[in-house]
């Protein structure tokens, strides 16, 4: 076997020295010793399995052979090739969290530049190392908002994305916090007027997702200012980032904490992953916040260096007093984001989002003309929205992707019972115009 | 031997924001048609506009790859050397599976694309729980959780929800000392109370003790097989028949099962339920910190409380199904970290059952070799054969003043990264070493050999030790400041 370099006379003269007659010996006081081979397939050789999973993956589609609109919590960017090139180099990806600073500088100062793009992007003051995921970073929001506040009621608007929103639920499994979801109005946005009637002095948060699973910019000053007025914190969420280049991001709008997903920031769809799990706050909660975190100092030498700080707060000093349980987190994804917006810099990160939220906005446009099309939602959208069909949205779907090589967009029924024949279309720097064309004379087609 | 080793060429690197000029980029943005230009579209409220961010760099793409570069070269990587963190697994990670991983059908797969267009990737997730299922002697198996201590999470909510199915309010876990240090944080997310139980003189948990806190208010006891010691749980199934007699679930952190393959199924010692780490036993990288992926394998008896969706077969068909009215819901978006998945599969595939067994055999032997070497330098509060890792500590040192700070970061100028230290809390100044199946006896040897050294430079020049690392990027750093004046991110001067 290739990966283990030790032969059979390396194991026998080794077994001699540890002081054992053979091999058996060293198992033998385990119980229930296996007697019989485990049933698995292989092993194969390296040609063998390229061919077999090639053949596998040729069964999927993908983004880079169809023409995708999908979006939703997952997007189709360019990804420079110097991301797997520089993720790619073995000193990053094969070692460990950085428990010994003398030899982890590389890592522990490339988290640190993570740290401070993840701050500077959305206007906040303390970025961690990363969490698993949008989902995960949005329920592990919530849960600080519980800790800081000690309140027991959670407002999620309707707007966050059912993961999301799915994902919060199960963290809370083990509280005993209340959840209030509040519905979104007739623009798309969340409901204002729900916000401000539910919302009272024992709320510890409300959740926000902005832009919203629709697409939609919210209205963050005004939920902000209710949101504030009664004691409670903004937790703001976002799936896409890239809306930030452009757009004002949570810390603008005086956001307690934001959560979210940072695929979008150099990161393949994956099938779902690994992703990257953002987490930024206010400085103010800054000890109550979970997984790791890197700190400038210097050596004994006086020599600037880093270092994982704050570990006061984490699972292996404060057992189950802990923060989170959080310990591997997404290392390797914050270095792709880090890479990703120093190739991007300041201009690149305009230039980007404008590219998304015009093409998107011509597409919008192209499909409201066609008849048995509709906008659902007359909002502002960065780069997706939703449109409304005459047909059946998941035939829709299935029909132009096999018929036409479209995934045409997310059939947003299964979350939302009110929005049955709704498709979640998402447009990036991705889609050609001919795409978009074709996308227009699918649904045309459909729909007459 | 020599403290040999020596680091890096590059001793300084500005941070990427205080590099480049005005007017560079690093990026080739896809063409934009004049079609889609701005003037033909509503404007944006200004309102909602944000100034540029005038704390990003502007760089070219040249700077960006020597930035990064020169960074990677004051890290340590397995490919770099040994790395023998204890209960961390740092085995080798083989580069084809970095490869198949990049396959554009698995890359670039949307989540949301649909069902009939996934096959190839619910194929492989199907799979993979089998294989997993079949490693570990279980029923059935979820990839959703993204690390370890995530799968913890699960499966425990898992355990929680039978309970409340059951209309049984049990509140308490029972955690043994020499379980791993994210079990109690784990438990308490989930609203149950950690139990602490003692481990006995062998370093392995009593039936008696068990017996004594096992009531019908404790839920599990979750307990790490082998334990942090390394050392195998001999009283297991003893342990398993009084819990499972009191209703308790027995919880098995897999973290340590490359001691196992092949040799036992957790399963046949009455485990109900145990999490597994992809990026530890089944070889994908640890990438600087993550991503991981912490399957969870369960027994039948669990099978209703599986996170959302389950991947299911009809007709050589898969597919996804939600209908589960009892499911504890979802602790991430969509299906797990599909990727590292497909890493650790191309890996199952590549060892077959007798690579499997060929690897937790070696790492095993490797471990009680360097045990046995190293026996008579430093002190081992439990001297007997070890499963693959073993504690010792510093108490011989203590005499000359020397503690396992020391001899970990003396181990760096001989070129070794250091093992984990103070870990696990039952021992004192423990180093834990785990070097894994994929080292030679070559490189054991010299491990051992620098372990020698450095008993011996204690004995003769203990300021060695102290000032240790001296050929490292950096010396030891002031952690003290850090964490009192936290400066956590660059700001412009």
């Amino acid at each position: 076997m290739r990966y283990i370099p030790n032969t059979k006379d390396n194991i026998e003269s080794m077994i001699k020295e540890i002081g054992l007659k053979s091999e058996a010996d060293m198992f033998k006081n385990i119980p229930l010793l296996l007697e019989e081979k485990l049933n698995l397939p292989g092993p194969l050789s390296e040609s063998a399995l390229i061919k077999r999973m090639k053949n596998m993956s040729d069964l999927n589609a993908h983004v880079q052979e169809y023409a995708s609109f999908l979006g939703g919590g997952t997007y189709h960017h360019f990804i420079p090739s110097i991301i797997s090139h520089l993720t790619g180099r073995s000193e990053f990806y094969t070692a460990y969290t950085p428990y010994q600073p003398e030899i982890s500088q590389g890592t522990l100062q490339a988290i640190f530049e993570y740290q401070t793009f993840m701050c500077g992007l959305m206007a906040m003051d303390v970025s961690n190392a990363s969490m698993y995921d949008g989902a995960s970073s949005a329920a592990e929001a919530v849960l600080m908002a519980l800790r800081t506040t000690k309140k027991l009621k959670i407002i999620i608007s309707e707007t966050v994305n059912p993961e999301y929103r799915r994902v919060i639920k199960t963290y809370l499994t083990g509280h005993s916090a209340e959840v209030f979801e509040i519905p979104f109005d007739k623009q798309g946005k969340t409901d204002v007027n729900k916000l401000e009637s539910i919302i009272d002095k024992n709320t510890a948060c409300a959740v926000i997702q902005t832009p919203n699973f629709f697409g939609i910019i919210e209205d963050l000053s005004t939920c902000e200012s209710i949101i504030h007025k009664n004691g409670a914190l903004l937790v703001a969420v976002f799936s896409e980032p890239i809306a930030y280049g452009l757009l004002k991001p949570p810390g603008l709008f005086n956001a307690d904490i934001t959560a979210g997903e940072g695929q979008s920031l150099g990161l393949p769809p994956g099938f779902g992953g690994p992703y990257l799990g953002v987490l930024v706050s206010k400085s103010k909660f800054l000890r109550s916040m979970p997984g790791r975190i890197v700190g400038e100092t210097t050596d004994k030498n006086g020599e600037r260096a880093f270092v994982l700080t704050l570990s006061a707060r984490e699972q292996h000093i404060r057992r189950e007093k802990s923060t989170s349980n959080i310990c591997t987190n997404e290392g390797l994804c914050a270095l792709a984001a880090a890479i990703y917006l120093s190739s991007l810099g300041k201009q690149g990160i305009r230039k980007i989002a404008r590219i998304n939220y015009d093409k998107s906005e011509y597409t919008r446009n192209k499909l409201s003309t066609i008849p048995g099309v509709k906008l659902k939602f007359s909002s502002p959208t960065f780069n997706e929205f939703v449109i409304e069909t005459k047909k059946n949205s998941i035939e829709t779907v299935t029909e132009l992707s096999l018929n036409k090589k479209i995934l045409a967009g997310i059939p947003i029924g299964r979350f939302y019972k009110n929005l049955s024949n709704c498709l979640l279309i998402t447009v990036t720097e991705m889609n050609t115009k001919e795409e978009i064309e074709n996308l227009c004379n699918g649904l045309r087609e459909l729909n007459e | 031997m020599n403290a040999n080793s020596r680091q890096v060429l590059w001793k300084k690197e500005p941070y990427i924001f205080e590099q480049g000029s005005s007017g560079r980029e690093g990026i080739s943005l896809p063409e934009e048609d004049e079609d889609f230009s701005t003037q033909n579209n509503p404007p944006l409220p200004s309102h909602l506009l944000r100034e540029p961010i005038n704390d990003f760099p502007e760089v070219s793409e040249v700077e960006v790859v020597r930035h990064f570069t020169r960074l990677s070269q004051w890290n340590y990587g397995v490919d770099t050397g040994l790395y023998p963190l204890g209960s961390c697994t740092m085995k080798y990670n083989p580069k084809l599976n970095e490869e198949v991983a990049k396959l554009s059908g698995f890359s670039f797969a949307h989540p949301h694309q649909p069902e009939p267009l996934s096959q190839g990737a619910l194929h492989l997730i199907y799979e993979l729980e089998s294989f997993l299922s079949e490693i570990t002697g279980m029923d059935r198996v979820t990839l959703q959780p993204a690390a370890g201590a995530h799968g913890e999470f699960a499966g425990m909510l898992m355990i929680k929800a039978y309970f409340a199915d059951k209309k049984d309010a049990r509140i308490k876990v029972l955690i043994p000392d020499t379980a791993h240090g994210t079990n109690p944080a784990s438990v308490s997310m989930c609203g149950f109370k950690a139990v602490p139980v003692k481990s006995n003189k062998d370093g392995i948990v009593d039936k008696d003790t068990v017996a004594s806190l096992m009531d019908e208010d404790v839920a599990a006891i979750m307990l790490t097989n082998p334990n942090t010691l390394g050392i195998f749980e001999l009283n297991i199934t003893d342990i398993a028949d009084i819990v499972h007699k009191k209703g308790g679930f027995v919880y098995c952190d897999g973290a340590n099962l490359n001691a196992l393959m092949g040799i036992v199924k957790l399963g046949d010692l009455g485990i109900d339920i145990a999490h597994i780490n992809l990026h530890k036993t089944f070889s994908t990288p640890h990438g600087g910190g993550g991503p991981g992926s912490g399957p969870v394998a369960i027994k039948n008896i669990l099978s209703d409380y599986l996170p959302v969706p389950i991947i299911e077969k009809r007709e050589k068909r898969y597919f996804f199904n939600y209908d589960q009215p009892k499911s504890i819901g979802k602790v991430k978006s969509f299906y797990g970290n599909f990727l590292v998945c497909v890493k650790a599969y191309a890996y199952i595939l590549t060892m077959g059952n007798s690579g499997l067994r060929e690897a937790s055999k070696t790492a095993v032997i490797n471990a009680n070799y360097i045990r046995t070497k190293l026996k008579n330098y430093y002190h081992i509060p439990h001297d007997v054969i070890c499963m693959h890792e073993y504690v010792f500590t510093d108490k011989n040192q203590h005499e000359y003043n020397v503690n396992t700070l020391d001899i970990a970061k003396r181990l760096i100028d001989y070129g070794f990264h250091p093992p984990t230290i103070y870990f696990p809390l039952v021992v004192k100044q423990a180093l834990m070493v785990e070097p894994t199946e994929t080292e030679s006896k070559e490189t054991l040897d010299n491990f051992i050999n620098a372990m020698i050294c450095i008993a011996d430079e204690a004995k003769n020049n203990p300021d060695l030790l102290k000032n240790a690392p001296l050929n490292a990027k950096i010396t030891r750093v002031d952690e003290v400041t850090a964490a009192r004046n936290p400066i956590l991110k660059w700001k412009r001067d």
